[in-house]
């Protein structure tokens, strides 16, 4: 029981709901559970994005990339629906899952076949990326009076009382919930992470399975990228700059080791939620919006100390009577 | 135990063998790991392979369960020929492995470091986790390991990740069972267990490789032997026809007495003396001095403390309590560099990672803790230090084909000449040598035992760590035993002999 | 196996010559040529020794950054702050301004700022161990996070007239006082880490942390100076880059930190550490200042070149290992 108590996940949710009960002496409404599911709809996209780049960094790389995947993904099914309205909604999203995983792979399969180092891969198809937004909708925007209702009305449709995009996040936690703790692929993530030469002994290979967490967290990124572009019924190059960043941000709060191996996705989940609650919770309490970035830097920092304090090796135990304190 | 109840008839002549390779060749990149070579496993039956460092052992493993590929030769299992194009396909044709070191997982329960790669599965293809901690209790049970298989293996110590191991071994239906160097990191009565457990898998008609360097384990427990020298096959047969001095000569192509240098006895005043060393987890109450001229051997089993006092000593790791004096003068060490200025250097046993810089060349290797002395005013000067360099290479007798090739590039032993070369370039007051020939091979041995023997003849203090028992015999004047972060005993002449480092090591009684 | 004549090893296996020709630097420094005499051809505004020199801004603040930055990566560290180190300094500076401090003083405030931040960063990674790339995300936030808080939407203008010089100035003809401070840096930079015990050090450290701390090397100093010296030339980044605007906005120097990392990449500084060189970062710089300059005059908008800068990245790269598998 105490084990569990002083799980990174526990702190974590003890400080979320500290942070609730502070806003809440002050401003009651927003604790209350309309409003809380308002935060949490507001947060699915960081928290689906998180949930993909959780697995990339299980597997010691890292993916830059995400948030240009998004912009272009999403201003290619902008596009698409501003030529071709009658596209159904369950063809888009199709498209651009798969135009997500697709760009997942490039990077992936860099990263396995070339052994390039994930941090430049993903650096490099960042911009990459970015540019081709550009080269295909020429600076322009696709605006909301170019959308047809059926596009940007999908995410914000309530089904049981809740928005879409928040079912769509839900959904997405469950499916990675059982990828991660009831499939092969999702147990090599760790192993990968934890010991790579250890995992090649086990059958595992390595660079496979580094492929396949890009994949993951490109689809989830092209995923997103229509589901915001509808949200938000705008579409252009510099949409979601430097949320990759934020993205990262939430699985480093939510205990996610960066040297891969360690952490859950319950962490990453409350790790975005946190950032959710903070971005949302400023205006409220009346703290200018631009301290949100100094925050969650700051909250980087913390969490990071912390991770490395709870993982520090312990020194080998050679005399017996230290035994018993260890 | 009830073991040899139902042991097959191990002596029957017609056996057949249930796995053999035939003509294996393995090349890398400037180094013919193996050529030709061949090796047979029977049923119910141990086969030893023998052969030194380097002699291909390691690569033979790693192409019977997958993770090489051969270049040449076939594999036959059960009659049929057989390929393992990954780690999969040989666990899959019931061949497993426990390996030299923990090929484990920190941060994985122990249930599920015993079936990473092979777990049960559900009707809808998901991990089974209820059955998959039940046979990993039911074998856990059968090695009488007593682990929680909830646990992370981040908690077990060293031994119980070999039980883990061992477990993992035993969860696939083996037919093959591959022990490389099982024992090395055991205390005595693990070991027993091992052999047990050796018999068992015996009895169950399975075929092991066992590999070891220790000779009275392969007597002990081995059907057959097969040797390996420099990558080819040199000969093959049955233990019981063949003897110690045989084997020697099947490893190292000769026979070979392991001759230590004579000692020119010039032993001279205290130089260090420790006081009373201690640190919270590793060791306690360590004193001990050392005198100039003097070789000072400490022995003890693996994970006794030795490596930690010694770095502890040269400043890597601070001891919470204790006084080190040089010349009878109180030193502070802190870190290396600290330790370096005190005349104390350091060679590790851990070369790759703490011995040499690979990917930097030979010669700044050796001047990197001598710049002060080949730079002037903080810039560099490359003549000084190929002239340096090369002094003391040429002193080493290293091979090499230019200074400037990366130290990675060279064979174990000439790294460690390297190493020693880089430390004997600051002029130090005493040298500590941990494991100084571990992955050497025999002729290089003795070159680094007759320098060693060189440099105290010249006044060098030297302390030498050692887990072979004949090469601490050979070079020490006085040998101090360690046990479980202590000083077990302090032997010297007459009291220091096999069956006394042995006892005091293991902490046996005075009868054993 | 490698055992040749015992007794005499040569000093070096390969002359100079054949060195030089098999290395990363040469190899760049010809698509530099191809680049310009590409350019040349393409655009007749090229070749003309004002736009030449204009073309220079685009690269001299960020290449003096990088100068520090590749030898920080070499030692195996990244600092992933430095334009928000860009950031908080021109705040800093741009607020002193106001109080009507003069250039000496705002230049002494850049500095210290940026000093300061390095600091910042370098305790967190060497006191604390953290790993540098989640620390220096962190500080890239919190640094910048500052200068919102500090400016939000508005900007800081009004600095001294004389101020200007540090970005607008020239030093003699079309040479500007940005690349003459560029060229110095690159000089300096390229014998600290070529021609000192410091610069070996950093190479011991890359190439193998504990074997480097195991031969007497203060590991921990050396690189909380290169946090330091990293902090410093993001300083005098944001001194000149403040000096060539006129103003200070939060979203100053946005995005630098990948392009400096590129150039460093690209300048053949191993990402993993151990290897690299100043000359091969000095002409990565010019060559991304090339491609800029060129597409620019081209009427390519920035944006599109950006992709440029990362096929070259991942190109770069990836060609010599396609190459190997090739002939393997």
């Amino acid at each position: 029981m105490t084990q569990y108590l002083k799980s990174r996940e526990a702190i974590l949710l003890g400080a979320i709901l500290a942070l609730l009960a502070m806003i809440a002496t002050r401003f009651p409404a927003f604790v209350s559970p309309g409003n809380l599911l308002n935060v949490f709809n507001d947060t699915a996209p960081l928290i689906i994005l998180a949930l993909g780049q959780t697995v990339v960094i299980l597997t010691r790389c890292i993916d830059l990339s995400v948030a240009a995947n998004l912009a272009l993904t999403g201003m290619v099914v902008a596009m698409l629906n501003a030529a071709a309205p009658g596209v159904p909604i369950a063809v888009i999203l199709v498209l651009a899952v798969s135009l997500g995983a697709i760009l997942g792979a490039i990077n992936g399969v860099l990263v396995w076949k070339l052994s390039i180092p994930p941090i430049v891969v993903t650096l490099g198809t960042m911009t990459v990326f970015r540019g081709l937004i550009f080269v295909i909708s020429g600076g322009e925007w696709v605006n909301a009076h170019e959308m047809s209702a059926a596009f940007t009305g999908f995410p914000r449709s309530v089904v049981l009382g809740l928005p879409m995009l928040s079912w769509i996040a839900l959904g997405i936690a469950a499916l990675f919930l059982l990828l991660v703790f009831r499939t092969p692929l999702g147990r090599a993530f760790y192993a990968v992470g934890g010991n790579p030469h250890a995992a090649v002994y086990t059958g595992i290979v390595v660079g496979r399975t580094q492929f396949w967490a890009f994949v993951l967290s490109g689809a989830l990124a092209g995923l997103t990228g229509y589901l915001w572009v509808a949200r938000y019924a705008v579409a252009y190059v510099d949409i979601a700059a430097g949320f990759e960043l934020e993205v990262v941000a939430a699985c480093v709060i939510g205990g996610i080791s960066i040297a891969g191996g360690a952490g859950t996705l319950v962490g990453t989940i409350l790790g975005a939620l946190f950032l959710g609650i903070v971005k949302n919770a400023l205006p409220v309490v009346d703290i200018s919006p631009f301290w949100q970035l100094a925050i969650s830097g700051s909250a980087i920092i913390v969490a990071v100390t912390f991770n490395v304090r709870q993982n520090r090796r312990r020194g080998r135990i050679i005399l017996k009577r230290a035994e018993g304190h260890a | 135990m009830q073991i040899s109840v139902r042991a097959p008839a191990a002596g029957a002549a017609t056996a057949v063998p249930i796995l053999s390779l035939d003509g294996i060749t393995k090349t890398f990149p400037g180094v013919k790991a193996l050529s030709d070579v061949a090796l047979a496993l029977y049923p119910g039956e141990v086969t030893a392979l023998v052969g030194e460092n380097g002699a291909g052992k390691s690569t033979i493993v790693k192409i019977l369960t997958g993770i090489y590929q051969p270049d040449a030769g076939a594999i036959t299992l059960a009659g049929k020929p057989v390929q393992f194009p990954t780690a999969q396909h040989a666990t899959d044709a019931g061949i497993t492995a426990i390996h030299q070191e923990t090929v484990l997982f920190d941060d994985l329960s122990v249930a599920e470091n015993i079936f990473i790669g092979h777990a049960p599965r559900t009707r809808w293809g998901l991990i089974d986790w209820p059955a998959l901690r039940a046979r990993a209790t039911e074998i856990l049970g059968r090695i009488d390991a007593d682990l929680d298989p909830r646990m992370p293996l981040r908690e077990l110590g060293i031994a119980s990740k070999h039980l883990v191991a061992i477990a993992r071994a035993l969860s696939v239906d083996a037919r093959v069972v591959i022990m490389d160097e099982p024992t090395a990191a055991l205390s005595h009565k693990e070991i027993e267990e091992l052999y047990q457990l050796v018999e068992r898998l015996k009895a169950e008609g399975r075929a092991i490789l066992f590999i070891s360097h220790k000779f009275d384990e392969i007597f002990r427990i081995a059907d057959r032997y097969t040797v390996f020298r420099d990558g080819q096959h040199v000969g093959s047969g049955r233990m019981s026809e063949i003897d110690e001095g045989e084997l020697v000569r099947l490893m190292v192509g000769r026979s070979v007495d392991q001759i230590f240098p004579a000692r020119a006895h010039q032993i001279g005043a205290e130089c260090l003396k420790v006081v009373g060393y201690a640190h919270p987890t590793e060791f306690d109450d360590i004193s001990f001095s050392l005198r100039k001229g003097e070789i000072l051997g400490f022995y003890g089993l693996v994970g006794a403390g030795r490596s930690e006092v010694m770095q502890a000593l040269f400043g890597v790791t601070r001891p919470s309590k204790g006084v080190v004096r040089i010349d009878g003068q109180i030193r502070a060490i802190r870190s290396p560099a600290e330790a370096i200025r005190a005349g104390i250097v350091y060679v590790p046993e851990d070369r790759g990672k703490q011995g040499a810089v690979i990917g930097l060349p030979i010669f700044q290797n050796i001047t990197l803790p001598s710049l002060s002395q080949t730079s002037r005013r903080g810039f560099l000067r490359l003549a000084e230090e190929f002239r340096l360099a090369r002094e003391y290479t040429e002193r080493l007798d290293l091979r090499a084909a230019a200074l400037d090739q990366d130290v990675g590039q060279l064979s174990g032993g000439n790294q460690q000449k390297v190493v020693i070369a880089k430390w004997l370039a600051t002029r130090p007051r005493v040298i500590i040598l941990d494991e100084p020939t571990k992955g050497v091979d025999i002729g290089s041995k003795a070159a680094v035992h007759a320098f060693m023997a060189e440099l105290a003849a010249q006044g060098l203090s030297v302390i030498m760590v050692s887990s072979e028992i004949p090469e601490i015999l050979g070079m020490s004047d006085r040998v101090i035993v360690m046990r479980e972060g202590l000083i077990a005993a302090e032997l010297e002449g007459a009291a220091l002999t096999p069956e006394s480092l042995v006892r005091h090591a293991a902490g046996i009684g005075g009868t054993a | 196996m490698t055992d040749t004549s015992a007794r005499h090893i040569p000093d070096r296996l390969h002359s100079a010559a054949a060195r030089l020709l098999k290395s990363w630097e040469v190899l760049l420094l010809a698509v530099a040529v191809a680049i310009f005499v590409a350019n040349s051809f393409a655009s007749p505004y090229f070749l003309n020794a004002w736009n030449l020199s204009d073309a220079t801004f685009n690269f001299t603040e960020k290449a003096m950054i990088a100068f520090a930055m590749a030898l920080l990566i070499i030692s195996g560290e990244i600092d992933l702050s430095v334009a928000s180190i860009i950031a908080l300094a021109s705040t800093a500076m741009g607020a002193a301004a106001q109080l009507g401090l003069g250039a000496p003083a705002l230049v002494l405030i850049g500095l210290a700022t940026g000093l300061a931040c390095g600091a910042f960063n370098g305790a967190l990674v060497t006191g604390l161990g953290l790993p540098s790339i989640v620390v220096t995300i962190g500080t890239m936030s919190l640094f910048r996070g500052i200068s919102y808080i500090v400016l939000g939407d508005q900007a800081y203008r009004g600095y001294p007239p004389e101020f200007a010089f540090f970005g607008q100035g020239y030093v003699a003809w079309v040479i500007s006082f940005e690349f003459v401070l560029f060229a110095v840096l690159a000089l300096v930079y390229g014998v600290v880490l070529h021609r000192t015990n410091f610069g070996r050090a950093i190479f011991a450290i890359g190439n193998n942390p504990t074997g480097a701390l195991f031969s007497g090397i203060q590991v921990r100093r050396v690189k909380f100076i290169l946090f330091l010296l990293t902090g410093a030339m993001s300083g005098i980044a944001a001194i000149c880059l403040t000096s060539r605007l006129g103003s200070t906005r939060p979203s100053i120097a946005f995005g630098w930190e990948l392009e400096v990392v590129t150039m460093v990449v690209l300048g053949g500084v191993s990402i993993l550490g151990g290897s690299g060189s100043i000359p091969g970062v000095v002409i990565a710089a010019f060559v991304m200042g090339l491609v800029t300059f060129g597409l620019g005059l081209l009427n390519v908008p920035g944006i599109v070149m950006s992709i440029f800068i990362g096929l070259l990245l991942i190109g770069v790269i990836a060609l010599p290992r396609l190459w190997a598998m090739r002939t393997r």
